[in-house]
């Protein structure tokens, strides 16, 4: 008779740390892929499903293995149908050798391929980034509760009896009221039945049959005094709403389109600014979005336009501005909403009206906001000259100003798509970092 | 024969398996085992498992007890998913060398699967193991259980300790180096937890008693001598390590500078590792034979006692030629030979030689053929040989013939393959020795040694690959590895090709190239 174990029962999960271990070092490949994807400059589908092929070198398990058709070597083969000695085959075309020829290295391993829904590609894409300094939380604005269990009550919705507790309760009352079993009640019964069908009771028989009758009738009435279950006995689940603090945030994305913005100088802020967009709706479930943009004159308008509608004239820098304080004044006090904001532009504007954004941004918007960005779409051959910081057009020359005055501005260029991404990582890095002085 | 199979001595009648049923066909199985074939095994444990329980045993590569690393879960992942799509059956069993020997059962398995199985793996298996050469030299079956319970503890503490990366990024380096981590000519290393742990305990004891603060603030300079000339220093530095070392990982073990305590212990498990399961390595064609051929002879043995009915006998012979199936090498679904297969039919085959030989055998096999006692050939070839040797002395030209055998040439430059040898008179010696190459482990595996290390001066770690008939490397995971001994050796390391037969160096590479592709 040997050792036999069932281990069936046993838990079942054995490689869990090891399967876990696996998802994380892919998670780091992943992660690379659609970085590099999205560097390369497909923006555009960074918001959609993806198949991310891991590449072999991370996951891989490299030995020293045998090159598969180097050198000379001789096999054995099973089901010889017509060759005889000395015969030539010619060697498969493409060098892929027999597809059924056993390879040396012995490691059929099938790549492994990622598919991805949207929500894991912007998951991971945004993964270390956040809005900087999200401190003003509005409780007086909470909106969301969540139910948490808060022990036991005496009242409550049927559905949320606890049958557990309930029965407890029961229970012990039932011991301590000691109530009558339908055993014991049945025994009586049972007896009495016994003693009654007797066909000549005696005296003493008789007697117990009337006691018999008498305890009977005591402890039915006592297991219909005392119930299986009383009102008293019953709890329910006590569920506590408690509130969740949201944090009210607002960005505005206020965007230069006028007519010194070119194709290709919109195409980079538009590109930012899907980013932008895709990152708030990503991570923060309410935050308000005004689009904000302008030429010489400067409107609010609706997502569809700010990305798609073209509109052409001068350019006045300030006019965003304004607005952007407008709407601050007429929809988002400061004091409830952690406010930020983006601004691209060429750096063009009217002479003159440079001055009057950084006192704008000095005296007002800088205290009403908790980050402030301005992002320079520059020329590429411009990038070169534009190295330095210290170089630049009048807007940028203007804001330099404001960038050393406060921390919360932070500036930066961007030349071509692949700045995109590092430019976006560093602006919302998440450690706030001390916003770089341009 | 008859009266018994009237008064119905089947073992089992239902498909579905009991502990009871189980429990009586083991009994029987163990009889014709002991009676009638002279198995010797190890006692047995039987451990029945789901099939999830079953792919965790094969993603941690088929041990009960395994540390834990990321590649387990990448195989459990990539199988798991082949099983799901159903691209993939499981195995029906699962056995260890150990002892107790360890067999675990499929809990999906019918009845009649279930005493095919054990008298597959718990005895066929078990025989193998207890009895091989290879296993009684290289493995140590009572210890091994413990000492994997204790790498795993061991290794979960370090990553308690040194955090899970630090672990991991050793381990991937180990395990890299794996087939480059056996001894092939030493004894076993003996294994014991008590004195595995008192060692380290003594080593770390040692330390913190020698340990003084003062060694830090001698300076730097006294330590270095007055320069030496190059070729005494060459021979003393080549007498106090012996090269070349074809053990890499002991190799690093021992002699890297760079690695701390913990670090070596976890090679050093590594590398008991993987000794560990060279001689499994070396046998898979006899292991596989061994156990398919005796579950075969047992079942039919019950069969013929009527102790198992038809039904169950055609359900078994069905699997069986499942197992032994061998695919033509031009059919689609051919992926080798099919070491099931070359195994059960060379045992059949001595089987025929002992009982009913031919002249062509009498002439082949002088020593055995006819002498009647094929059990005893059987388990003398079973305790005294690996399959390159089995091969070598066992294949007859009936059953080359029989699987219509033949030897294919492949020459890099040529741009055909050549026929050498086929199943005939000029062929059989060329075909089997060919089929014995083929199987031995040392020659196919490629011969990378270390050769030297100046440990005193810029610790440049050399390692020769010896390349026999010009068989290189696949370049990308080539240089992959050294990566990895280079984190592990902590200086650069070189590696070079020479060819065995002139002696030319065909290639030469250095992990400083590494560093500046990157």
């Amino acid at each position: 008779m040997p050792n036999f174990i069932d281990r069936r029962l046993n838990p079942k999960d054995k490689s869990l740390g090891n399967r876990q271990r696996f998802l994380r070092r892919a998670r780091e490949e992943l992660k690379r892929a659609i970085n590099d994807r999205i560097k390369s400059g497909k923006i555009g589908t960074a918001d959609q499903d993806q198949i991310i092929p891991i590449p072999r070198k991370g996951i891989g398990e490299p030995t020293f293995q045998r090159a598969p058709h180097s050198g000379r070597r001789e096999e054995v083969l099973p089901g010889n149908k017509t060759f005889g000695t000395g015969d030539r085959i010619p060697r498969p075309a493409a060098g892929g050798g027999k597809g059924s020829e056993p390879s040396a290295s012995g490691d059929g391993e099938d790549d492994f391929q990622f598919a991805l829904s949207r929500e894991e590609v912007l998951d991971l894409f945004f993964e270390d980034l956040e809005l900087p300094d999200l401190v003003k939380l509005n409780l007086k604005e909470v909106v969301t509760f969540r139910p948490r269990r808060a022990g036991y009550t005496m009242s409550g919705n049927p559905t949320s009896i606890s049958v557990g507790r309930t029965m407890f309760n029961s229970f012990g009352r039932r011991i301590a009221l000691r109530r009558p079993r339908q055993a014991e009640i049945d025994a009586i019964a049972a007896e009495l039945l016994k003693l009654e069908g007797e066909r000549r009771p005696s005296a003493a028989t008789q007697q117990r049959i009337a006691e018999l009758r008498e305890e009977h009738a005591t402890l039915a009435r006592r297991r219909k005094l005392i119930p299986y279950i009383d009102p008293i006995d019953i709890r329910f689940n006590r569920f506590e709403p408690q509130p969740v603090p949201n944090a009210n945030a607002v960005m505005f994305c206020l965007m230069d389109v006028s007519g010194s913005m070119g194709e290709r100088e919109k195409d980079l802020a538009k590109r930012f600014f899907v980013l932008l967009h895709l990152f708030l709706k990503r991570r923060y479930e309410k935050t308000d979005i005004v689009f904000i943009r302008h030429t010489h004159e400067a409107s609010e308008v609706d997502e569809d336009t700010f990305f798609y509608s073209t509109q052409s004239g001068g350019t006045v820098v300030s006019t965003a501005l304004d607005e952007m304080l407008r709407v601050i004044r007429e929809r988002y006090p400061a004091k409830d909403w952690n406010i930020y904001a983006a601004q691209a532009s060429d750096g063009d504007n009217i002479p003159n009206d440079s001055e009057r954004c950084v006192s704008i941004l000095d005296n007002t918007l800088m205290s009403l906001c908790q980050y402030y960005a301005y992002v320079e779409i520059i020329d590429e051959r411009e990038s070169e000259m534009f190295r330095h910081a210290d170089n630049g057009t009048s807007l940028w020359n203007a804001y330099r100003e404001v960038s050393a005055a406060w921390p919360n501005f932070a500036m930066t260029r961007i030349a071509k798509p692949s700045d995109i991404y590092p430019v976006f990582h560093e602006l919302f890095a998440k450690a706030p970092a001390p916003a770089k002085r341009g | 024969m008859e009266k018994r199979a009237k008064t119905s001595s089947l073992l089992f009648t239902s498909s579905d398996w009991n502990f009871d049923d189980l429990s009586r066909a083991y009994d029987a199985i163990k009889e014709i085992a002991v009676d009638e074939l002279r198995l010797d095994f190890y006692p047995n444990q039987i451990e029945v498992i789901s099939s999830e329980q079953m792919l965790d045993a094969y993603s941690s590569i088929g041990m009960p007890l395994m540390y834990q690393h990321w590649s387990f879960g990448k195989h459990f992942v990539h199988e798991s998913n082949l099983y799901r799509k159903g691209r993939m059956g499981l195995a029906y069993e699962l056995v260890i060398n150990s002892n107790p020997c360890i067999t675990y059962l499929m809990e999906e398995n019918t009845m009649a699967l279930q005493a095919l199985v054990i008298a597959h793996a718990s005895f066929g298996h078990n025989h193998f193991f207890k009895n091989n050469y290879l296993f009684q030299q290289w493995t140590d079956a009572g210890a091994i259980l413990p000492y994997m319970e204790f790498a795993k503890s061991y290794i979960a503490r370090c990553e308690e300790r040194y955090g899970p990366a630090a672990v991991e990024a050793v381990l991937d380096a180990a395990h890299a180096l794996m087939p480059q981590a056996v001894f092939r000519y030493r004894r076993r290393p003996r294994l014991s937890v008590v004195r595995e742990q008192a060692r380290i305990r003594e080593r770390l004891e040692h330390e913190e008693r020698t340990f003084s603060d003062l060694w830090r603030t001698l300076p730097q300079a006294a330590e270095i001598a007055a320069p030496r000339e190059p070729q005494a220093d060459l021979a003393e530095r080549q007498s106090a390590i012996e090269y070349p070392e074809e053990n890499l990982l002991y190799f690093l073990e021992k002699y890297s500078p760079v690695l701390k305590a913990w670090q070596r212990e976890i090679l050093r498990i590594v590398r008991i590792i993987a000794q560990y399961f060279y001689p499994q390595r070396q046998t898979k064609v006899m292991n596989e034979g061994c156990a398919t051929f005796v579950h075969y002879t047992i079942m039919n043995r019950l069969y013929d006692k009527g102790q198992i009915s038809e039904g169950s006998m055609l359900e078994v012979l069905q699997n069986h030629s499942n197992v032994v199936f061998q695919p033509s090498f031009d059919d689609p679904r051919y992926g080798g030979l099919n070491p099931y297969t070359l195994g059960f039919n060379m045992m059949r085959d001595i089987q025929r030689i002992c009982t009913a030989p031919t002249a062509e055998d009498r002439d082949w096999f002088p020593d055995f053929a006819g002498n009647g006692d094929w059990c005893g050939t059987l388990l003398d070839a079973w305790a005294t040989h690996r399959d390159e040797s089995f091969i070598r002395q066992f294949l007859s030209p009936a059953l080359i013939r029989d699987m219509r055998l033949f030897s294919l040439q492949e020459e890099a430059s040529d741009p055909y393959y050549e026929v050498t040898a086929i199943h005939d008179e000029r062929g059989y010696e060329r075909v089997r020795s060919r089929l014995a190459d083929n199987y031995d482990v040392g020659a196919t595996q490629p011969d990378i040694q270390a050769v030297d290390a100046d440990l005193k001066g810029d610790r440049k770690l050399r390692i020769k690959h010896t390349v026999h008939n010009g068989a290189t490397l696949v370049e990308e995971t080539r240089n992959e590895t050294i990566r990895y001994i280079q984190r592990l050796w902590g200086h650069e390391v070189s590696i070079v090709g020479v060819d065995a037969a002139t002696d030319k160096t065909l290639y030469e590479f250095s992990s400083k190239e590494l560093a500046e592709k990157v």
